[in-house]
């Protein structure tokens, strides 16, 4: 599982890195982000590509877990 | 149900309605007082609160404004309610002031941030158009730095009374609008007798749009900056639906309120020089995007803690100072004795704003990092 810690940046920084891993092709990925901004982006980044998203909510992070339907 | 209201202003018809909804209370601002193409202007609004406290001294642009006010605070009450108000800090401040600044510079050449530009396309002035051509060029070389790794660095979070400091100073701005107490005879405070700081909108009624702009605003993520770069960086048009819908209703609005005139020239506080108006919005748009949002963005980010976006804000504010005490910013075409005379930035606007060009593209090659 490819992880990346994307707390503290500020978007699209999230974005843009989740977007690069995704783009290597392993899957799945887990990216752990501290707003809500950054959480709504990477999921709608992920679900344009076709990707399956799941979030849970640790204290005021969250972890999302994207995978490949496929 | 709060995670319900979230998903739909994070859907693609929340950003739509928002974005209209604010373009037709920024079109009525105008009709209920506000100056013409200036409904909601944060560039200009910023501005004349400069002028307010005394930064700067030209007489026609002093006005605490309570839409910025409103801004900050309806953000701050939206991310309280939904939890989502985050002190943090530490992300390349000082780099921050100084695209705030220079981000002002570029917006007073052209005479508005990148809400004024489409409000000013909604009123028929069609210099907007230049304005946005520019902001899209300033965006577009902004992204080639976010493509190679540009970022000023991780915030963290911090002590939750310094994520207040935007919030109250914004309280205590309120106050000294509804006291206008004189520091010293004839001000400051200032407020302006004539010109666009004149015009105004009755307080409440500016606060509290400014309240609902602010709110959904924090919810929807709103940025006009964003919704171009979202574009040009992964043909994402979520955010552009709703800056679209801005314009839209805006100029739908200013139709039924016959505030529409189609023209580039005398349009009200505005210039016809195209090469600067494009330039000056290339420079703000470079800016904006190297600072991560407009400045309507990095308002409703100060309101929900982000002290970053907060130091960005005071770099735009300490920007219009600078702008105006060394005359940088744009002058408005006039009609001299039957004779069009053509407004623009002076000299010295002109060599900042190239300043502030080569100034962010130092930043934009320089701090980059790789993954």
């Amino acid at each position: 599982m490819k992880k990346i810690d994307a707390r503290g940046l500020s978007c699209p920084q999230p974005v843009i890195i989740t977007n690069k891993v995704i783009q290597e092709g392993e899957f799945p990925v887990e990216v752990l982000v501290d707003t809500v901004a950054s959480r709504e982006n990477v999921r709608r980044m992920a679900e344009n590509a076709g990707l399956k998203v799941s979030i849970k909510e640790s204290g005021e992070e969250f972890v999302i877990t994207i995978t490949n339907i496929d | 149900m709060s995670e319900k209201i979230t998903r739909f202003f994070a859907s693609r018809w929340g950003i739509v309605i928002s974005g209209a909804v604010i373009g037709i209370l920024a079109s009525l601002l105008q009709r209920l007082g506000n100056p013409p193409n200036m409904g909601v202007c944060v560039a200009c609004f910023e501005r004349d609160i400069a002028g307010a406290l005394g930064l700067h001294r030209i007489s026609i642009v002093q006005y605490i404004r309570p839409e910025i006010i409103g801004f900050v605070l309806g953000s701050t009450i939206a991310a309280l309610l939904f939890r989502e108000f985050r002190a943090r800090a530490g992300s390349a401040p000082l780099v921050r002031f100084m695209l705030g600044v220079f981000a002002m510079i570029g917006a007073l050449t052209f005479l508005g941030c990148p809400w004024r530009a489409l409000l000013r396309l909604a009123g028929g002035d069609l210099n907007g158009i230049t304005a946005l051509i520019g902001l899209t060029a300033g965006i577009g070389v902004g992204v080639q730095f976010l493509k190679s790794g540009y970022n000023l660095g991780r915030s963290y979070k911090t002590y939750n009374s310094a994520g207040w400091i935007i919030p109250l100073s914004m309280i205590g701005l309120l106050l000294l609008l509804m006291f206008r107490p004189q520091f010293l005879p004839g001000g400051p405070i200032f407020f302006s007798d004539k010109g666009p700081g004149s015009l105004h909108a009755a307080i409440p009624v500016s606060l509290i749009v400014g309240l609902i702009i602010g709110f959904i605003a924090q919810r929807t993520r709103f940025c006009t900056m964003g919704s171009l770069r979202d574009i040009i960086l992964m043909r994402d048009t979520h955010l552009v639906s709703g800056v679209a819908a801005f314009l839209v209703a805006a100029f739908i609005s200013n139709m039924l309120l016959g505030q529409v005139r189609f023209g580039f020239v005398l349009q009200p506080v505005a210039h016809s020089n195209h090469v600067w108006n494009f330039l000056g919005m290339t420079l703000a748009g470079l800016a904006f995007v190297l600072a991560g949002g407009c400045p309507g963005r990095q308002l409703f980010l100060a309101g929900e803690g982000d002290t970053d976006a907060g130091v960005f804000v005071i770099g735009m504010i300490v920007g219009a100072g600078i702008s105006h005490n060394f005359n940088l910013a744009g002058r408005s075409d006039a009609m001299v004795q039957g004779v069009l005379n053509v407004g623009g930035p002076s000299l010295y606007g002109m060599i900042a704003v190239l300043v502030g060009i080569t100034v962010c593209l130092v930043v934009g090659f320089t701090m980059r990092e790789r993954y």
